[in-house]
């Protein structure tokens, strides 16, 4: 029973807990401009209230506008599935499961990219058109990532790699992981939207790249793109604390407790990341992600000896 | 041509009839010559223009008979364009040979409703932005035509904000007449006050005692420096830069709340009025003035010095938006956005009126025509402004701040140009035989602008439409009127 428990433990903090990042990140925001913010649980808040609203679809629209939303946060719920939250084992492990993961966020980007273009609108054609170009970028950073993490710990299954990153694994290959994390931490900024790369709360059409393509989804439909977007954000989130916070006792409370309390320290350095610097022009977002692509390289190449 | 200084009116009569052959050459051959058409308009059955010499500090008027057509000027005089789009929409005298003959506010029939400038070929594709926007700003329509992220060319359409202004002004003045000039831009309110109380004072040749010109002054210093504040927190927000984007959103509502202390409206509503200002400071008021503005002048500092520390802002600023110097003289394009590209174009320079005769301010200016030059003659000029507002209040002269203004003349012209804060305001007035205003003619400095937004998009990214626009921060009821 308390291995079930356990299993189901990580998806369950990810399905609860993910919108809290997105709270935290913006009371970091509040506290770094000298603002009081808006309430840590206002995610939650706007949840509950779009999920309530009724839906506006466009004439022009098929259904495939109407899958996006709810295709993309069922991917991304699987994806969760197969994330460990640092020493927490995810619900389901198997061998090759990274490549998995990753396929099912593919997936979820691919029905937002094309529920945004069935619109027929410049601004979401726009949007798609820079997201599709830089996670093409973007993805072969993530699986090189994998590729590097999988040749230090010998392990092909995430469950397995992120339980074998102990405070021992970094003694033996730590520049590896550190290469990773800092490559890890660029896909997520790229990945969630997030400044330098995105600007989460412009109001400028012209400049957005994530928020853009979700312009006409309304109502629950909204609620789930924004809940998908924050699980995303907790998915992504894990992987770089599984390598940052190196805790495996073998006590899942206390490797739960210390996965957490790294979930917070990101949502906390976002914050100040966003409160410190002005967003790349776009021109130099790809510059940005090939150099993280490197790093993975480099990491590999580390690990060969 | 007829000479005038800024602040003069002289006999209609006088201003020579030229026939349009001349007129055209006297224009053409002064702008060849570095003159800038201040204004280009006409009342049926004649047409005026106002030359600015800003060389000599003088202005010039002449007029012509103007006939059902003729040739257009903006061929050979690009200044010319967009007052020769306005000219025929209004009045239907057509400038033959104009290259792009369209409204400029559709009087009649829908805004924005017209052809466009279209690029064709493989990928290219069109954006329309607007007339609603996604942030709480004016009504205004955008055409970009694109190539991938690139922005080959951009199209302003504008009219939304069409009130009739101008129409409404003739027969005055009267009790509204000073209302329609605060509201013409409403961030421009002493601006463009300033500029109809200094015609009105010179049609009925009034002397303004110094304190009233000191203090008009003084509000027209503010109004200029809680928008060049909120323009640089506006550009820093556009790239994401929190710090200076919270700062001076909070430090702009400390300038205008200086403004309020000297008249009690933030926007300096009731503050000008023909003769001088209708509000005095008291010893008590200009120390607790000078306080403030101690205090905000620390924090302004503070907040925009982070800008040009932060490479991550310099990075999108430096080289984006470039409007080249021969295109920002061939379009005459007037205020910081002129200064950005190194011209020594400032009305307080060239045509002082009113208390700049006798404080000057420095020029500010930066010659590499980009958003980076247009933020920081934003900055230099604050910082000029600080000084000079810092400088009067310690020495206010004593006094009374009004003098009612006479009788306004018939029969007579007189030109008003005033520095607002995105640049030249020119307004021109013409009494009839009553003494009431036949014609009163409003030029924004947004007039002239909105071409300037539109060329330095060229081969830009349009992403980085958002950055430039705000650079440039037009007015769209100003142009519209």
């Amino acid at each position: 029973m308390e291995t079930v428990l356990i299993r189901g433990a990580a998806l369950a903090c990810a399905l609860l807990f993910a919108p809290l990042l997105i709270g935290t990140i913006n009371q970091t925001k509040a506290f770094f401009a000298g603002r009081r913010g808006p309430p840590l649980l206002q995610p939650y808040f706007d949840l509950w209230k779009l999920l309530r609203k009724g839906a506006v679809y466009s004439r022009t629209t098929t259904w495939v506008f109407r899958a996006g939303p709810i295709v993309g946060l069922a991917a991304t719920i699987g994806a969760a599935a197969l994330v460990p939250l640092g020493g927490l084992p995810a619900a389901l492990a198997f061998e090759g499961d990274l490549l998995v993961a990753a396929g099912l966020l593919a997936l979820a980007r691919f029905f937002t990219v094309i529920a945004a273009l069935d619109t027929g609108s410049a601004f979401e054609g726009m949007g798609a058109s820079r997201e599709v170009q830089f996670s093409a970028l973007a993805e072969p950073a993530l699986f090189l990532a994998f590729a590097a993490l999988a040749r230090a710990t010998g392990a092909l299954s995430l469950t397995e790699i992120y339980g074998r990153i102990s405070v021992a694994a970094w003694m033996q290959s730590g520049p590896s992981f550190a290469l990773v994390a800092a490559a890890l931490g660029v896909v997520f900024l790229t990945e969630n939207a997030r400044i330098p790369v995105d600007d989460p709360n412009t109001h400028l059409e012209l400049t957005m790249i994530h928020e853009v393509m979700v312009l006409d989804h309304g109502g629950p439909d909204f609620g789930f793109v924004q809940y998908g977007a924050a699980l995303k954000m907790w998915v992504l989130g894990s992987l770089l604390v599984g390598i940052l916070i190196p805790v495996r006792s073998g006590r899942w409370w206390l490797d739960g407790a210390a996965a957490l309390e790294g979930m917070f320290w990101v949502a906390v350095g976002v914050g100040i990341v966003e409160s410190v610097m002005a967003r790349l022009r776009l021109l130099r977002v790809p510059q940005m992600l090939v150099g993280a692509g490197a790093l993975c390289v480099l990491a590999i190449v580390l690990g060969m000896k | 041509m007829t000479r005038v200084a800024n602040g003069e009116a002289v006999e209609t009569r006088a201003i020579p009839r030229l026939p349009m052959e001349e007129f055209r050459a006297t224009v053409i051959g002064a702008v060849e010559k570095g003159a800038r058409i201040a204004a280009l308009f006409a009342r049926p059955p004649e047409m005026f223009v106002v030359l600015a010499h800003g060389l000599d500090g003088v202005l010039s008027l002449a007029a012509t008979t103007a006939a059902a057509s003729y040739p257009a000027l903006t061929p050979d005089c690009p200044q010319a364009h967009w007052f020769e789009r306005e000219i025929a929409e209004t009045w239907k005298i057509v400038p033959e040979g104009h290259p792009w003959l369209k409204p400029i506010r559709f009087l009649s029939g829908a805004p924005a409703v017209t052809e466009y400038f279209q690029v064709r070929g493989e990928e290219v594709h069109e954006v329309a932005v607007g007339p609603v926007h996604a942030g709480i700003i004016e009504p205004g329509h955008f055409r970009f035509q694109c190539h991938g992220e690139r922005a080959m060319h951009l199209e302003i359409s504008l009219g939304y904000q069409h009130r009739g202004v101008e129409r409404a002004l003739a027969g005055g003045p009267d009790k509204r007449t000073v209302h329609y000039m605060e509201t013409l831009a409403g961030d421009t309110s002493v601006g463009h006050a300033t500029a109809y109380a200094q015609n009105v004072e010179a049609l009925a040749g009034t002397a303004v005692p110094a304190r009233g010109l000191t203090l008009r002054g003084i509000g027209l210093e503010l109004e200029r420096l809680a928008n060049h504040t909120g323009d640089l927190g506006a550009l820093a927000n556009d790239v994401g830069y929190l710090p200076t984007a919270s700062f001076c959103g909070r430090l702009r509502g400390d300038f205008l709340n200086l403004t309020a202390l000297l008249c009690g409206s933030r926007f300096g509503r009731g503050l000008v009025r023909p003769g001088g200002v209708r509000f005095d400071a008291d010893a008590a008021k200009v120390g607790e003035a000078r306080k403030r503005l101690a205090a905000a002048r620390r924090d302004v500092t503070g907040a925009v010095d982070l800008l040009w520390k932060t490479p991550s802002v310099m990075a999108r600023f430096e080289g984006t938006g470039t409007v080249p110097r021969e295109t920002c003289e061939d379009l005459g394009l007037v205020g910081p956005a002129a200064r950005a590209c190194g011209i020594e174009r400032d009305v307080r320079l060239e045509f002082p009126s009113g208390i700049y005769r006798f404080a000057q301010i420095p020029v500010s200016t930066w010659g590499t025509g980009d958003v980076f030059a247009r933020a920081y003659v934003r900055w230099m000029e604050i910082e000029r402004s600080l000084e000079f507002v810092e400088e009067q209040l310690a020495q206010l002269p004593a006094g009374a701040t009004r003098e009612a203004p006479g009788r306004i003349e018939p029969g007579r012209t007189a030109v008003s140009l005033v520095e607002g804060w995105r640049g030249e305001i020119c307004h021109v007035a013409m009494t009839d035989e009553h003494g009431r205003f036949g014609a009163y003619k409003v030029v924004d400095p947004s007039f002239h602008n909105w071409i300037g937004l539109a060329m330095a998009l060229r081969e830009q990214e349009i992403s980085d439409f958002p950055l430039c626009n705000k650079s440039f921060n037009l007015s769209y009821c100003g142009h519209d009127l």
